[in-house]
């Protein structure tokens, strides 16, 4: 019964977040903010995951390549292929979850038990539109590039883990992941970013802006916000595979 | 003029705001005074709209608000200004974008205007040449102060204070008592002030209700309040040994 009503309650939520904005140059200021914080600020640990996520995939892919009649590019074109439709675009999403829902989701529930969102809505501020949009907005836009940025370190830390260890050659990996290559791998993995760059960012704020009492509650939005976006995703992740790759 | 007509409002298991009734009048400083876990901050907020009534009318000139659509409620929000009982001053702006904010939303004024305003309403409540200032690099008392500068700053029709002099110290604390009645003559709002403390009651109190356990126990004048007999009233007003034997001897 509860988690019916907070569904209803996000999708209400949602609709008002969606209101016109009272003036259009602050909520500007305000997504070129959220970009740098949540779109700029996540560059780092985009790329270190990136790189040893890619080296990893390609050393397990040599590892398990016993059969001799295999060619060694393959070892690119697997790196390239889970790159691309998975890990990329799911696992840095769920970490970003980790990352970028805590973040909204303590801020915004600080916000609420410090009445700050009271104060604002006594201005006469939408203050779900003016706290969740730019939000949606900055990630929404900013999300697919931090994805094909993984997607380039992560070939590249395909290619040093492969070619140190002397698995491939320098021609047969990049060989490899030019292979069979079509651009709709690449259409799909950013449609599932922007899905998914809107599920930690609504999941998120919705999570902060319904906190009830204190500072320990914003810790426990915080967590929720985490586990359910995470959820959210994961849930997504497979509906939109049944649907797109598979149709 | 705010008119208050029976309202009720509980919370599960508690049943906060009895059947209150009352009148703020424009052009006066109206305070709400009563004991702590009275319903004072409950009873704002349900005149401002944050909380819900169960029953009752809350009229602003004439007009329920409960009745209105959103858009006019806004509208009316527009006109009112709001001093928290924690100040809920943005963290993330400094003390003069945090002025500036409610221009920055809903007028078209200039940059320069803006903080030409900005440091008008900092000059009313002695801040003067604090700008810059993050709330969280500024004490307690002052970023009561803000949070009075920032109410102002848009000249509200209507103005809520939740308890604006406690943790100032007694000048301090006369100094804004005094910017709230000065304003409040100066471009008749109708302004409410909840407070608990009896020099303000005594120096700005122009009609004052007294709150007891969520009733409106008591409604009348600062003259009226130190000769009534009421015992609830004598036993808040009178709180300790030494005022109880006083009383009788004082005169205003
Ligand atoms: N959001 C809420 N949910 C549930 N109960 C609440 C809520 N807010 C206030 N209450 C209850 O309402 C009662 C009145 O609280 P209120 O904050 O209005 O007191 P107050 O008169 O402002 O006291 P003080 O002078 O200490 O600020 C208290 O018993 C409190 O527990
Ligand atoms: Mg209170």
């Amino acid at each position: 019964m509860n988690y019916v009503k907070n569904i209803g309650k996000y999708f209400l939520m949602m609709r008002l977040a969606f209101g016109r904005p009272e003036r259009l140059k602050v909520y500007y200021q305000r997504t070129m903010n959220e970009i740098e914080n949540i779109g700029l600020n996540s560059f780092g640990i985009v790329a270190i995951l990136s790189v040893f996520m890619g080296a990893v995939i390609s050393l397990q892919t040599a590892s398990n390549m016993d059969s001799p009649f295999l060619p060694k590019y393959t070892i690119g074109y697997i790196t390239r292929s889970s790159t691309i439709l998975e890990f990329s675009p799911t696992i840095i999403s769920l970490i970003l979850a980790g990352k970028v829902g805590s973040n909204i989701a303590s801020e915004i529930g600080t916000m609420r038990v410090t009445e700050q969102i009271d104060a604002l809505e006594i201005m006469g501020v939408n203050s779900r539109s003016f706290l969740i949009l730019p939000k949606i907005v900055a990630a929404v836009f900013f999300f697919p590039f931090l994805i094909i940025f993984s997607m380039a370190l992560s070939l590249i830390g395909g290619y040093v883990a492969v070619t140190a260890a002397g698995l491939a050659s320098h021609e047969e990996y990049i060989y490899g992941i030019r292979a069979f290559f079509i651009m709709s791998d690449i259409y799909y993995a950013l449609t599932k970013t922007v899905c998914f760059a809107f599920i930690i960012v609504s999941v998120s704020s919705f999570f902060g802006y319904y906190t009830k009492g204190g500072a320990l509650d914003v810790g426990k939005s915080s967590t929720q916000a985490v586990v359910w976006s995470s959820i959210c995703i994961l849930l997504t992740n497979f509906v939109l595979t049944q649907l797109i790759l598979l149709q | 003029m705010i008119e208050v007509k029976h309202i009720n409002k509980s919370f599960p298991g508690n049943h906060v705001l009895k059947d209150f009734d009352a009148q703020f009048e424009t052009g006066k400083v109206n305070l709400i005074i009563g004991q702590s876990g009275s319903g004072k901050s409950v009873l704002t907020k349900c005149i401002v709209g944050l909380m819900g009534i169960d029953t009752g009318e809350i009229l602003y000139d004439g007009i329920d608000f409960s009745k209105m659509n959103r858009k006019e409620q806004i509208s009316i929000r527009k006109q009112i200004g709001m001093l928290f009982q924690g100040s809920a001053l943005f963290d993330s702006l400094t003390v003069e974008e945090n002025i500036m904010f409610p221009l920055k939303m809903f007028t078209d004024m200039s940059k320069k205007e803006m903080i030409n305003r900005a440091n008008f309403c900092l000059e009313r409540v002695n801040l003067e040449g604090r700008n810059k200032l993050f709330p969280a690099e500024c004490s307690g008392g002052m970023q009561k102060r803000i949070a009075i500068a920032r109410a102002i700053s848009m000249n509200p029709k209507y103005l809520f204070c939740d308890e604006p002099n406690s943790g100032l110290d007694p000048s301090t604390s006369i100094v804004v008592d005094n910017l709230i009645k000065e304003i409040t003559h100066e471009y008749n709002m109708t302004t409410i002030v909840i407070t608990h403390d009896m020099n303000s009651v005594i120096e700005i109190g122009e009609t004052i209700v007294f709150i007891y356990k969520g009733e409106s126990w008591w409604k009348g004048t600062k003259e009226e309040i130190i000769r009534t007999d009421n015992p609830e009233i004598n036993d808040f007003v009178y709180a300790s040994k030494f005022m109880k034997n006083l009383k009788g001897k004082l005169s205003i």
